[in-house]
């Protein structure tokens, strides 16, 4: 019987609740014996000129084996108009960036060595606010005649709303939020007497991570190995390389010594990429009925100082996803990307989508209002219906599959929608100070967006166990259970033999990794790619050792045995074919390409109560169905979800990174940054529902992101429909009590 | 100086600097790596062990302090091949994803559970309420938490 869609326990737990995962930091390698501890300096200040820099005390402090500064790093300096330096040379231009690396014998002489580099600050004016920054009077960048570093999509085009009946616009807030993955950022490495550099990092992308340092350092990609050991989450801010660990190569070389490095959280905070952080203007368009004629999507984005993803590439996902699960006939989107003196934003799970979806979701709720319409009513008029797919979005998208109307009635039914909104009604008319909330999201989202491919490879062992190598290399999403899974349901080898490796570019030269919920459907279909190779392989070997024609020949997956077709006895088994094929002639190495975005979907009901008299909501329901096709394992697939609903339901009511006017971070430590916590979280409702896609080989899409994504709007839309019959109409992200309790006392003033 | 500390059943005697924390001591000195650092600010539970019996942010306590104490790891916890009913339960009921959180998720469950061997939902996540996790929403921690209790976890 097929193990596919059963709740398998992941072979990964029982190492990291007995002994614990090998993170970078708990790394013993012998590689690493003797190497020094590694702490960057950075920048107190937002914007300044550095106009010299003093390590001379530092340098004598104890147990000091370097200072580094930029003038002591060879290494060409990145290039294009807002190139990031590896370390600040002349200009600083957010509190973090890195400006000095001190490297001492211990751990603990880090931090009395960092203090006593003397760095002269020249302040510049700190640009935050995104209309100053837009405006352009402080240019981040000499040279440079704005701080637009990219636009995407077209200029607004105002005349898209004429002839409709009813217009609303507003703008709005998607805060600016820390990833906070629990482990911070860490990497070590080592230079080998061979001329090699080999480097652990905390990464979601080792190949990624390696080509980027290896550029960095002027090295053919070949003359490094990158190994992701364990990772204790991501969730977007760790893909790729961040310029740190170029640095930490580098001065490995310089030193002649392995080094390690491990920030801090307060580091973390402010020097690991944030995500989000877009002022949006929403405008939406349509007649009395409930029809949308036209959606309006303004978007600044906050880049931070230097351009990274959050500049390049994830207002793109903004705009290509901004009608959602509507069919809207006309939409204008666009965005600009502005550099401002914070740190610089990138992707953080959902990267894009979550504020395509908290745009066109609030958007409907204000249209509802508008007309006087329950919002459920609202969406099911305009849902995008089953018998349209493949469907062409005006931005360019084309949605494979969907059932969006059937994933709102489900919830609506789940959660009881009439009689929760009975219940709001009476305890209005009844004056609770406590009022409730009802609040939706439909949503649909791109997965595997890059469209990029990922490596698969795997042998069947002489003793009939497999070894498989995926490129995708996790960061808690537990592939080697479920990849294994994969493979042990296609060849009908027990789990417990295949055995998946990831996370070292020796092992795996050619790799994409995870991002983008990518995994499962790139890396997963990779696998099974790799699987058929073997399958087809094996057949030919099992017919010229049973003499039989090829044709002939089947694999029982329930005894992973070869027979020729309903003739179980005289089996051939996966071992003694193996073996008797030799080395390694049971294998496949494929690179999966024939990758497609796929477009998860789903439906949000979150139900609050708002205290009116101190403003403090409540979260008591989550309501939720996120299809992604067929599930592997439902254990994973929910832990996916959950964990998104937390991430969503965080934004909505919780974190936010802020900024002072002078550019200093006011919530740069844990004890100020309102990471959420198991108090502030109902148990969650998950809803079944899976629609498959044709685009992949197991019909599946990615789960990763996709409960982030419905439940931040959900959430923020529960919030203000708690106080509709006040008047309020938006209530900006986080909704925390003093927010909450504004909106409501303005309200009361306006009546 | 020379701290003697019994660790998980096993006594040891080590010399350390004065500021050195508990947790770098056990990281560092002893080579137990499974507790772990998530913050600089006893935010995050990460470094959760037990104390004589009693949680403790180990990041928050000089090794000095422990001197004489008996400290329990989650590396402790389990008895051979036998695993601690909390570590069993987080396993079945999938209560970690990257592991970051989990040891010292693990000890502060052992030790609520110690004070409490019958908790509600709402006590658990109370109890829980200073060890964060960024993976599993915590939904299913408190699963796994109710079920070690030997409590009906409904599906
Ligand atoms: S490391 Fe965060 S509380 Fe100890
Ligand atoms: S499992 Fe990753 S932080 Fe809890």
């Amino acid at each position: 019987m097929s193990m596919m869609g059963t709740r398998v326990v992941r072979t990964e737990d029982h190492k990291l609740i007995t002994v614990g995962g090998s993170y970078v930091d708990d790394l013993r390698e012998p590689d690493l014996d003797g190497a020094v501890h590694a702490m960057f300096v950075r920048s107190p200040v937002a914007h300044a000129r550095v106009t010299a820099i003093d390590s001379r005390e530092a340098a004598r402090a104890p147990g000091v084996v370097a200072v580094l500064t930029a003038a002591d790093l060879d290494l060409d300096p990145p290039g294009g108009d807002h190139a990031e330096p590896w370390l600040a040379g002349d200009a600083v231009r957010y509190v973090g960036q890195p400006v000095a690396l001190v490297l001492t014998e211990r751990r603990y002489q880090l931090a009395d060595a960092a203090e006593l580099v003397d760095v002269d600050y020249d302040p510049l004016p700190a640009v935050i606010d995104l209309d100053d920054a837009l405006a352009g009077t402080t240019l981040l960048f000499p040279g440079t005649d704005s701080n637009v570093a990219k636009t995407h999509g077209k200029p607004f085009d105002e005349s898209a709303f004429d002839g409709c009946e009813v217009v609303v616009t507003r703008r709005i807030v998607n805060q600016r939020v820390a990833p906070a993955p629990l482990e911070v950022r860490g990497a070590a490495c080592a230079w080998g007497a061979d001329g090699r550099l080999t480097m652990w990092l905390s990464t979601q992308n080792p190949q990624l991570a390696r080509d980027a340092i290896a550029g960095g350092l002027g090295l053919d990609p070949t003359a490094m190995r990158l190994i992701a050991p364990d990772v204790g989450g991501g969730f977007g801010a760790k893909i790729g390389a961040d310029p740190d660990p170029v640095v930490l190569g580098w001065a490995a070389r310089h030193v002649g010594r392995p080094v390690r490095w491990s920030e801090t959280r307060s580091e973390n905070l402010t020097a690991m990429t944030h995500g989000r952080g877009q002022q949006q203007t929403i405008t939406i368009g349509g007649s009395r009925d409930g029809t949308v004629r036209a959606f309006g999507l303004d978007v600044v984005q906050d880049g931070g100082a230097y351009p990274r993803l959050g500049t390049t590439l994830l207002p793109g996902m903004t705009t290509l996803m901004a009608t959602g699960t509507y069919r809207i006939p006309r939409v204008e989107a666009y965005s600009r990307s502005v550099l401002t003196t914070t740190t610089p934003t990138a992707a953080y799970r959902g990267a894009g989508r979550p504020e395509a979806t908290a745009a066109i979701e609030r958007a409907m709720d204000l249209f509802a209002t508008e007309i006087g319409m329950d919002p459920a009513e609202v969406r099911r008029r305009n849902l995008i219906g089953p018998d349209e797919f493949p469907y062409q979005t005006p931005t360019g998208a084309t949605y494979d599959t969907g059932e969006y109307a059937a994933a709102l009635d489900r919830v609506l039914a789940a959660a009881d929608y009439d009689g929760l909104r009975a219940e709001q009604t009476r305890r209005r008319a009844a004056g609770d100070p406590v009022v409730l909330g009802l609040g939706l999201a439909s949503y649909v989202e791109i997965t595997a967006g890059d469209a990029g491919g990922e490596s698969g490879r795997m042998t069947v062992e002489p003793d009939g166990s497999v070894t498989a190598w995926t490129g995708s290399s996790p960061h808690g999403q537990g592939h080697a259970t479920s990849f294994a899974m994969v493979l042990a349901d296609q060849l009908g080898i027990p789990m417990e033999r295949i055995t998946v490796r990831h996370g070292d570019t020796d092992e795996v030269a050619k790799a994409v990794g995870t991002f983008g919920s990518r995994s499962l459907q790139l890396g997963g279909s990779a696998m099974r790619q790799a699987g058929d190779e073997v399958i087809e392989k094996a057949r030919q070997l099992a017919a010229e050792a049973v003499e039989a024609s090829v044709d002939d020949i089947e694999l029982n997956t329930d005894d992973g045995a070869w027979q020729v077709r309903g003739a179980p006895s005289g089996a051939i088994s996966w071992a003694q074919l193996a073996a008797r094929a030799g080395d390694g002639a049971l294998s496949a190495d494929v690179w999966y390409s024939d990758a497609k975005p796929t477009f998860p979907f789903g439906a949000h009901l979150a139900v609050v109560e708002v205290d009116t008299g101190t403003g403090k909501v409540v979260l008591r329901r989550l309501i939720a169905v996120d299809d992604a096709g067929p599930v592997v394992n439902p254990l994973a697939f929910e832990g996916q979800r959950h964990g998104g609903l937390a991430q969503g339901a965080a934004q909505a009511l919780l974190e936010e990174m802020t900024y002072d006017a002078d550019g200093n971070p006011t919530t740069g430590t844990l004890a100020d940054y309102e990471f959420i916590s198991a108090t502030e979280l109902p148990d969650f409702e998950l809803l079944d529902m899976a629609t498959p896609t044709t685009l992949n080989p197991l019909g599946v899409k990615g789960i990763g992101e996709a409960a982030t994504i419905g439940s931040t709007p959900a959430v923020q839309n529960a919030v203000v429909d708690a106080l509709s019959h006040l008047g309020v109409r938006h209530v900006d992200m986080p909704a925390g009590p003093q927010r909450v309790w504004q909106a409501i006392s303005d309200a009361n003033r306006r009546v | 100086m020379r701290v003697t500390i019994e660790v998980n059943g096993r006594r040891t005697e080590e010399e350390v600097e004065d500021r050195t924390l508990l947790v770098h001591h056990l990281r560092d000195t002893l080579g137990l790596t499974a507790t772990n650092i998530g913050c600089d600010t006893t935010s995050c539970g990460a470094c959760t062990v037990l104390v004589d019996g009693e949680s403790v942010k180990s990041c928050t306590v000089l090794a000095a302090q422990a001197d004489g104490a008996a400290v329990t790891t989650v590396e402790g916890l389990a008895e051979g091949e036998t695993l601690h009913p909390v570590q069993q339960a987080f396993q079945d009921h999938h209560g970690l994803q990257c592991g970051f959180c989990t040891p010292g998720m693990i000890m502060a469950a052992v030790s609520l559970l110690e004070a409490n061997p019958r908790p509600t939902r709402e006590d658990v996540r109370t109890g829980l309420e200073g060890n964060l996790c960024r993976c599993t929403g915590y939904h299913n921690i408190v699963d796994a938490v109710v079920a070690a209790s030997g409590q009906e976890v409904p599906r």
